[in-house]
């Protein structure tokens, strides 16, 4: 398996390494070096570097990588999987000041990812019911692929070892579904209900996805007209966005970016609203727009400077959209009730609903 | 510990010179030796049996290295007394601590000490530590290979563990240490199946893989007949039409030799316990049930994975990256099962590139005559991208389209030209090189194309691009006879200039425009092989002379310049646009390999089916007889020591099969009880078949149904029957426990009965002896009543058990877990307890407010077969009217969320002074909250209400004082409440002590090897968390009443129940 681990912050310092086995050099991080070089960006390094003596399978997270030296087969998606969890657990444990046990006590239990003897005053469950909304909107404005991702986040506070089931208004919605494993699958089989005895604490009890065979709202449009021109040096740019089908809820924390043709010099702009940049080295445009005014919707409109004597790019950019939309599960989920057994106390519960755009890319 | 060969170094150094050493006693200051041998007195110590020398020994090692001093020789000693003294921690958290130090120690010189240790952890009673022995097997064998058979040994022996926490953990290490020896994996087969679901999710990973290898060796393929039939459309589109119509014979009569294909039940097995893992939060997980089904399932079932492995795409993009790699792989092969998620890969400007190129992969795979349309649509949109690498690899792919789909090969073919106005010189020369494999298909066609491809050469300067059209152009050459000889001036004027490549296809144009239109271009050619003569690179000096040698006629020219321009102008082959991932899944998918496709060290070979299935049977696992051989060895045993304090070396042998541990189980943990665990050996092993033997139950439950319906049939008919076998596991069982049981029965007919009613049904579940097996025990049962009617006080009331959970080992985990298990119908407990005789009966309504009609109910204790989770309820209707109540039923429930009603069925009617019983089931979802509901006649409605006293929310379980104290282990602190009290005088027998608690509540009593101790255990019955009961006498008549249960309230409530039922 994992023989040793190498982490190697963004200018190139191996600053921390661990081998569980003998001591590989550090110099087999070169093969890492090269292709990262290799591959300009950390985001195209390959996940999965062959070297002569070694595999080196790496996770890039919070700008570090997390190179792991391997020796022999091992299915990569289990030391990836790995990986990420350690980054997880990493950023919890610095994230919060509880340090665990010496002793892995949750490995003896019946129930290893609940510890025993929990006790509060205050008895509390909320569930966020979280969803994202993928979608690529095509030129004209038409979908040409959206589907939603929908997470059920719990923050579970309770008292002993509360047994708890979740139901839903509309199970059926839910197309595909991933588990923590608390969740007693063949009850969701069975009923479509999720019971559980949950872990303590904050964790992810459901992730699921509402196909794209179903026809998915899509709560924002955009209206662009970015036109280069051959002759000229300045080019047109206007875009405005608007609500479409919001279930009469505010679109806010809205923000657009876009990656503009390297051959934009600058860019004048004005908004309606919001602030606005435009870096001229990265050619990054955003434009943080914040909350959609139904009655006077937000544009941002100006020229773009083209370099002079160069023909006009080929490219249009494409417009990434951020946004949220609070009490709204856009697939229009809704929990119907959320019961505790084995526990005599009342605990509080509460349940929030949110949506959010994913990777919402409007084609221009 | 990588220090440890710095200090072996230092010894060269230091004993060689015989430098003077301080070792001895730092205290008395320096006493200088040079004595080679002067750390013998040290081991000495460390291997003494004292701790104050032990203690001394390190505190002077200690001193020594803090000096500087080399100790190293002394190093296994010392890891001897730290590890090894921790290895025999009461606490198993420490003594798996220990053996994770002791085998993370890489020096050879502790490899004895760390096979001792894993030896001995393996048949720890903690599955906690046999599951770091597992851990710790990899490691020692890859210190020292040679261990291997001792290290197969003990693989053997933990592939037999029946806990889900050593399920993976041994596997791991089967796959490190002997991947080949398959045959060990038989017998543990469909238990690794059962356990699947519940194994921690890293070990699913590692025993789904190797379930893979496993089937492949053993099953046949799912797909026999249908790969025959898919073989052939390939066979007829690349293999000669002679070829094909031998195959066709050769299948047909394969096809008749062949059995229609049945699926083993075992690979069913596989296919249908790993199937809820696609579920798995766990992407390593997803992608090893996926590989499985790939290469297992039938090609009908294998679409199941699609939506899964869709979902993967949603992740970190590294998993995205080793996803798509394996999509990419199954969508040649699968292209029906991803093509309903086609629109999942449309790729995103903000996906790497990478991952994009990856989705690229598997579009051009998914294409096909309906979809290519959106597909090219789909492409032209990326064409535009600012990432040029994705561009050059989206026009890679439209030729790759063009290639496989005849249709839109000419649309294809016109949208690259289009390209070549491109602005990119990349764009570009990437379209001029797919346009010349295209052109390659159908050349006469496409002189116009040529042509404009001729024009490029003065713009393009890419010099793959430039190398493709100049072969293009002298490839047809006869298509552009004006053309090319100027193209080959121009060429000639630049040779100089251009890449190797080039240079290399100028002198090929050269060549063949010589062959062809020698007048026009003789001289020029003459001209580029000079220049070529003298160039820098050798590749091309040397193709210079090869060239003129074969096309300039000398006198010294030989044969081959006849054929020259057969040579040069043959005709060749298009070039096949297929994809890289074709024929990759010869790896097995998911694996590095696979990602590299290239071997990788320690990849273990996917095998192909068989033709003919080896034995099924070879996984079966045995039901001994052992009712008769047992139970007789066992007394014969038990004669001579009654304690088994060894009875492991006879049982030994028997344990080995699969499905009976339970007999042993049951011995030896009577033995642990009764010799209080003092044989640690004895008390692990007893542990271990606890934990097999729950397992154990679970297959069976699962498995033989149709056997269970016979057992529970069994069950019905009265006591008589199960005596015999109860009989056996009398037998089996210590002799003052078998006293007591029998006395019970003799003494106190009703509650004896029962006992031994709730004593035999664990048994007449567990065995699965045929019942002819069983009248000679029934006769030595009766002889065994008869003697042992002495002590009257043992063991009183035997308490009532549930028949279904007899190995209940932590039916908390069962039941817990029980959503998650495969449950069938036959994992829910049926519990068959004893009625009680003195029962305590309540009132439902009372005469006077009935107007006449009095009802009853009592708890009658019995399971509540429609549903395990209700509790039975017995009600008894009363007629005391003088005219016939009508239609009595329950209507209208106003129940607690949660709580649930079986109705009885209604009593059509009731004469005047009649009595009716009825039975009806609640769930209180383990609550004492009370269940309202009305109950109806004819003419009057009554508002009646049940609430349950907390002891009849449970059910008895039966288990072992190693299990029981195994649970109570885990359920401390919250969920221990202890009381203490008084016992009334004339409470003080064990006789009534027992009577008073199961009466109070639904337990049954647990074997205890301590007198003045009394355990109980039951779980409740709708969640089936278990209730552990411990009284404990202290001097006098005062006594400690401890409850052990998650469910903390019914334990204050039990607690109070009980202890005031004790001071009646």
């Amino acid at each position: 398996m994992i023989h040793s681990l190498f982490l190697i912050n963004s200018s190139g310092d191996i600053f921390l390494e661990k081998h569980w086995k003998s001591v590989v050099s550090r110099s087999v991080c070169d093969y890492f070096f090269e292709a990262q070089e290799r591959a300009t960006e950390a985001e195209n390094v390959p996940p999965v570097i062959p070297t002569p003596h070694h595999y080196l399978l790496n996770v890039y997270r919070h700008k570090i990588f997390f190179v792991a030296v391997i020796q022999t087969e091992v299915p990569p998606l289990f030391v990836i999987e790995f990986l990420h969890r350690v980054v997880d657990t990493f950023q919890d444990y610095f994230g919060s000041t509880n340090v665990g046990d010496q002793l892995p006590t949750g490995q003896l239990s019946v129930v290893p990812w609940r510890r025993t003897g929990v006790k509060y005053t205050n008895n509390e469950a909320y569930f966020d019911v979280i969803e994202e909304i993928d979608a690529i909107i095509d030129k004209s404005g038409s979908t040409i692929t959206a589907e939603i991702q929908g997470v059920i986040d719990a923050c579970v506070k309770l008292t002993g070892m509360p047994d708890l089931t979740l139901s839903f208004m509309n199970p059926r919605l839910l197309d595909d579904v991933s588990f923590h494993p608390c969740v007693r699958f063949k009850r969701w089989e069975s009923e479509r209900i999720l019971s559980f005895i949950p872990p303590d604490g904050n964790f992810r009890l459901l992730s699921y996805h509402v196909s794209a065979q179903n026809l998915v709202a899509i709560p924002v449009y955009v209206k662009h007209n970015i036109s280069f021109r051959d002759s000229s040096s300045l080019g047109r740019f206007e875009i405005t966005v608007g609500p479409k089908q919001t279930m009469g809820k505010t679109v806010e924390g809205v923000m657009v970016t876009s990656q503009m043709p390297k051959g934009v010099l600058n860019m004048s702009l004005t908004p309606s609203q919001g602030m606005h940049t435009f870096d001229p080295v990265t050619k990054l445009l955003s434009w943080d727009v914040g909350k959609i005014n139904p009655q006077k919707l937000p544009s941002l409109k100006g020229t773009m400077s083209l370099q002079a004597g160069t023909s006009k790019p080929d490219e249009n950019p494409t417009i990434n959209l951020q946004f949220k939309i609070q009490q709204l599960a856009i697939s229009g989920l809704k929990v119907n009730r959320l019961d505790m057994y084995g526990e005599k106390y009342k605990p509080f519960k509460g349940i929030k609903y949110m949506t959010k755009a994913g990777k919402f890319q409007v084609r221009t | 510990m990588s220090a440890s060969p710095a200090y072996s170094e230092e010894k060269g150094g230091s004993s060689s010179l015989g430098e003077p050493e301080y070792g001895h006693d730092p205290a008395s200051g320096g006493i200088f030796s040079s004595d080679y041998k002067r750390h013998d007195d040290l081991k000495e110590m460390l291997d003494s049996n004292k701790d104050s020398l032990k203690l001394e020994a390190m505190k002077r090692i200690v001193a020594m290295i803090a000096r500087g001093k080399n100790a190293s020789d002394l190093f296994p000693a010392v890891v001897k007394n730290v590890a090894c003294k921790n290895i025999e921690d009461p606490n198993q958290l420490i003594r798996a601590s220990a053996l994770r130090v002791l085998s993370s120690i890489r020096v050879p010189i502790i490899v004895p000490i760390m096979m001792l240790a894993i030896k001995e952890a393996a048949s720890d009673m903690s599955p906690y530590v046999r599951k770091t022995a597992a851990h710790a097997i990899p490691k020692l064998y890859s210190l020292d290979s040679d261990q291997k058979d001792q290290l197969i040994e003990v693989i053997e022996k933990l592939l037999a563990d029946k806990t889900t926490l050593v399920a993976g953990s041994v596997v791991m290490a089967f796959e490190e240490v002997c991947p080949e020896r398959i045959d060990l994996i038989h017998k543990n087969y469909r238990k690794l199946c059962n356990l699947l679901i519940d194994v921690e999710e890293w070990g699913q990973v590692v025993i789904i893989n190797m379930l893979t290898r496993y089937a492949r060796t053993q099953f046949l393929s799912p797909n026999q007949n249908e790969s025959l039939l898919e073989e052939n459309p390939e066979k007829a589109f690349y293999g000669s039409d002679e070829e094909d119509s031998k195959d066709d014979k050769l299948d047909a009569a394969s096809l008749v030799k062949r059995k229609p294909y049945v699926m083993d039940p075992d690979h069913r097995l596989l296919l249908r316990n790993t199937k809820p893992l696609l579920q798995s939060r766990n992407a390593a997980v997803v992608m090893a049930v996926a590989q499985l089904y790939f290469h297992l399932a039938p090609k009908a079932e294998v679409g199941v994975i699609a939506k899964a492995l869709v979902r993967l795409l949603r992740s970190h993009s590294e998993v995205q990256w080793v996803v798509l790699q394996n999509v990419a792989t199954m969508s040649i092969k699968r292209r029906g099962m991803f093509e309903p998620y086609l629109k999942s890969f449309y790729i995103r400007s903000t996906d790497p590139t990478q991952i994009k190129i990856l989705k690229l992969e598997v579009l051009t795979n998914l294409a096909n005559e309906t979809n290519i349309s959106t597909i090219l649509r789909e492409f032209q949109t990326y064409i535009r991208s600012m990432d040029k690498d994705f561009v050059a690899a989206t026009i890679q792919a439209i030729g790759r389209c063009a290639t496989n789909i005849g249709k839109v090969r000419d649309t294809c073919l016109n949208g690259l030209v289009q390209l070549l106005s491109n602005r990119d010189e990349l764009v570009v020369a990437e379209s001029v090189v797919v346009i010349k494999k295209l052109l390659q298909m159908q050349p006469s066609q496409h002189s116009e194309i040529i042509k404009h491809m001729a024009k490029l050469t003065d713009n393009i300067q890419v010099p793959m691009a430039r190398a493709s059209i100049l072969w293009l152009i002298g490839e047809y050459c006869e298509h552009v006879p004006k053309i090319a000889p100027d193209v080959l001036r121009k060429m000639a004027k630049s040779f100089t200039g251009e890449e190797d490549i080039v240079k290399l296809q100028v002198i090929n144009l050269a060549a063949k425009l010589y062959l062809t239109n020698s007048k026009q271009s003789k001289l020029l050619t003459q001209y580029v092989l000079n220049l070529a003569k003298y160039d820098q690179n050798y590749d091309i000096r040397d193709r210079a002379r090869f060239i003129r040698q074969l096309i300039v006629p000398t006198e010294k020219s030989g044969a081959l310049n006849k054929y020259a321009k057969k040579l040069f102008l043959a005709q060749k082959p298009a070039p096949i646009l297929e994809s890289s991932f074709k024929d990759r899944d010869h790896f097995q998918l998911g694996s590095l390999s696979h990602l590299l496709n290239a071997k990788a060290v320690g990849y273990q070979e996917l095998p192909d089916w068989p033709d003919e299935a080896p034995d099924p049977s070879v996984r079966n696992v045995e039901v001994p007889e052992w009712t008769k051989c047992t139970s007789r060895e066992k007394r014969k045993e038990k004669v001579e020591k009654p304690f088994y304090s060894d009875s492991e070396g006879e049982s030994g042998p028997t344990e080995s099969a699969d499905s009976e541990p339970e007999s042993v189980s049951e011995s030896e943990s009577e033995s642990g009880s009764s010799s209080s665990e003092s044989g640690s050996d004895s008390g692990s092993r007893g542990e271990e078949s606890g934990d097999q033997s729950e397992e154990e139950e679970k297959k069976k439950k699962k498995k033989k149904k149709g056997k269970e319906g016979e057992e529970e049939e069994e069950q019905g008919k009265k006591g008589k029957k199960k005596k015999p076998q109860h009989e056996g596991k009398g037998g089996s069982e210590t002799s003052w426990e078998e006293g007591s049981i029998s006395e019970s029965s003799s003494s106190e007919s009703d509650s004896g009965s029962e006992a031994e009613e709730s004593q035999s049904e664990p048994e007449s579940k567990r065995r699965t002896t045929p019942p002819s097996s069983k009248p000679a025990p029934k006769a030595s049962r009766k002889g065994t009543k008869e003697i042992s009617l002495l002590d009257l006080d043992d063991f009183t009331p035997a308490p009532p058990q549930p028949a279904s959970s007899p190995a209940i080992v932590s039916t908390s985990l069962v039941t817990d877990l029980e959503g998650l298990t495969l449950t069938d119908a036959s994992l829910t407990p049926t519990m068959l307890s004893p009625v009680f005789s003195t029962v305590k009966t309540y009132e439902l309504l009372h005469r006077m407010a009935g107007e006449g009609l009095s009802v009853e109910y009592y708890f009658n204790r019995q399971p509540f077969p429609p549903d395990p989770h209700m509790v039975a309820v017995q009600i008894q209707f009363s007629n005391n009217t003088e005219s016939e109540v009508k239609n009595l039923r329950v209507s209208e429930p106003k129940l607690v969320s949660g709580m649930r009603i079986q109705e009885f069925q209604e009593i059509e009617s009731l004469a005047p002074g009649d009595t009716a019983n009825v039975i009806m089931g609640i769930d209180f979802c383990d609550s004492t909250q009370a269940a309202n509901f009305q109950l109806c006649t004819h003419s009057r409605q009554f508002y009646v209400s049940i609430q349950p006293p907390v002891g009849e929310l449970m059910a008895p379980v039966f288990m072992s004082e190693n299990e029981f104290k195994k649970e109570q282990g885990k359920l401390t602190g919250m969920s221990e409440i202890t009381e203490k009290l008084t016992l009334p005088d004339k409470c003080q027998s064990d006789h009534t002590i027992v009577q008073r608690v199961t009466a109070a509540a639904n337990v049954s009593r647990v074997p205890c090897g301590v007198d003045n101790e009394y355990r109980f255990a039951a779980k409740t019955v709708t969640s089936g968390s278990l209730v552990l009961i411990t009284l404990e006498r202290k001097e006098g008549a005062r006594a400690h009443l401890t409850v052990n249960s998650e469910k903390m309230v019914i334990g204050t409530m039990l607690v109070q129940d009980v202890s005031q039922a004790l001071a009646q």
